[in-house]
């Protein structure tokens, strides 16, 4: 079964540059047969970066991605709290450059309206928006959403596919939050295997809005593809979330960027 | 794969929070053993809570004799904070003929600095029980917000094993947090075991063997609350040599509980 992952990091593995890292990466999915990677995030991070950050992190993933065209894609780093910046990035990497999203980490909860201009920016060039979200009972970051920040964000943006990054973390009430969200597509990856997180998932929200992610090399391939390969549902709805979801949520940017899969 | 496996971390009977595929004991063995496990060595979530440790014990041991397929062996708990939990343990020993004990520290609400839990080591180690000691039951951020409990430190350790010679001791869900310095002193300090559910990170069964030696480190899924495929995909993950493929899966495991009473 062809497997894509969406959400990879240059994190969690051992190497000094990009491409050692990138390597790297590959060396494990390979092993695992992943066919390909999403990878966003650069060497360094920080919960809020500044412009200048984004851009070296979205250079650190163009660099990885230069010898692996046929096997990952990257999506563009970019944060609320600096909008220009951002819809710079986004014109660099994405509208001029090789990306095909766009990655919101925790700098600004995705609750509040400054980040929808750079959801409509991305909407306009297609590009996949994938928010992270995390409910911690332990208290979130300031700028952390939850997943009930993200169904506000996407009842604001309904015609753009939004992916629901860890499903909320807190899977049982995320899946709730994002439910009545048709746009709304939850990423897997980034928490424990815990057993019945995929099944409740297609339970509830349709194999069609369930997609493999692993949050690697912070995370094991093996622990998060268990997710889809242990979990009691049907083979064809393993193959929509391993893959054909994936590929439909990228398909209009990589047609309108020409890329051939 | 040919070679059977142990698994030395299951659990029977209900997670307090979700019903799981593979809670009731006949469903899990089948389980198992379909994933190529021969032997199981299972708890029981009733020990995290309930009060009535001996009745927890008793259903253990009967479970696995009438319902275990022949695979699982029971490990009783033990709550060093009740009153006259020597009588626990001697039952655990002598009734029910136990290969070995868990302790549940944050469940139980105590420190591994404790006297309590210092002689428990010691008479645990008299009988030549397997001491296995597990430092979390899943990941903090996503507990129930009435049912929380604090991360056990895992410091003290090294000197209690020190301290206890004979014992044989295994760290369960330890390894998302404990892991280098602070995971090779406590290893070297004695027979100090490990297993692979909670380790994380791409190719992580491979970093982990850069600190501790193959011989120390146990197959463990955490079934059925994780996955199982999570711990059988890991080994696939890194690339392992046939010895320490066989050290891992069966090899010691099966060593410890030999030497059991
Ligand atoms: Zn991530």
């Amino acid at each position: 079964m062809e497997v894509w992952d969406l959400h990879c990091h240059l994190s969690g593995v051992p190497g000094r540059t990009p491409d050692e890292r990138m390597a790297r990466l590959i060396e494990h999915a390979d092993r695992m047969g992943i066919a390909r990677l999403c990878v966003f995030m650069g060497m360094e991070w920080s919960y809020d970066p500044s412009p200048e950050d984004l851009r070296r992190q979205n250079d650190d993933v163009l660099q990885a991605l230069s010898h692996w065209h046929h096997r990952a894609f990257g999506f563009a780093y970019v944060s609320p709290r600096h909008l220009e910046a951002s819809l710079d990035e986004l014109k660099r990497c994405v509208r001029d450059g090789p990306m095909v999203g766009v990655k919101l980490w925790v700098a600004q909860r995705c609750s509040d309206r400054s980040v929808d201009p750079i959801v409509e920016r991305a909407a306009e060039l297609k590009a996949l928006v994938f928010q992270h979200t995390w409910l911690k009972v332990t208290g979130n970051l300031p700028g952390e959403s939850t997943p009930m920040d993200l169904a506000d964000l996407a009842a604001r943006h309904p015609g753009a596919p939004i992916v629901c990054g860890h499903t909320g973390g807190d899977w049982e009430v995320g899946v709730r939050a994002g439910r009545a969200h048709r746009s709304v597509s939850v990423d897997l990856g980034g928490g424990d295997p815990t057993a019945g997180f995929t099944e409740m998932a297609v339970r509830e929200l349709g194999a069609d809005r369930v997609v493999f992610g692993s949050d690697a090399g912070g995370r094991s391939f093996a622990s998060q593809l268990a997710k889809v390969l242990g979990a009691a549902i049907p083979e064809d709805a393993k193959r929509r979330i391993l893959s054909e979801n994936l590929k439909g949520l990228l398909g209009p940017i990589l047609s309108a960027k020409g890329v051939r899969l | 794969m040919s070679a059977p496996i142990v698994d030395v971390n299951v659990n029977l009977s209900r997670w307090p929070l979700r019903r799981l595929r593979g809670d009731e004991t006949a469903e899990l063995a089948a389980m198992l053993r379909a994933a190529g496990v021969a032997e199981a060595w299972a708890g029981s979530f009733d020990g995290l809570l309930h009060k009535d440790i001996a009745g927890v014990n008793a259903r253990l041991a009967a479970e696995c004799r009438e319902r275990g397929g022949g695979l699982l062996v029971p490990f009783g708990s033990v709550n060093p904070a009740l009153p006259d939990w020597e009588e626990d343990l001697r039952r655990c020993a002598e009734e029910h003929r136990m290969a070995g004990i868990r302790l549940h520290p944050a469940y139980h609400g105590y420190k591994l600095e404790d006297p309590a839990f210092l002689k428990l080591l010691t008479l645990a180690a008299e009988r030549r029980l397997v001491v296995e000691l597990a430092l979390a039951m899943e990941d903090e951020r996503m507990m129930h917000p009435l049912l929380r409990v604090p991360a056990v430190d895992a410091a003290p350790l090294a000197a209690a094993v020190k301290e206890t010679p004979g014992l044989r001791l295994v760290l369960l869900n330890a390894l998302k947090g404990l892991r280098g310095e602070a995971l090779a002193r406590i290893v070297e300090a004695g027979e100090v075991y490990v297993e692979i559910s909670m380790l994380e990170g791409a190719g992580c069964v491979g970093s982990l063997l850069k600190e501790v030696p193959a011989s120390r480190v146990l197959f463990g899924s955490h079934a059925p609350l994780f996955y199982i495929e999570s711990a059988l995909l890991k080994l696939k993950e890194s690339p392992l040599g046939e010895a320490e493929l066989r050290a891992i899966r069966e090899e010691h495991a099966r060593r410890l509980s030999r030497r059991s009473p």
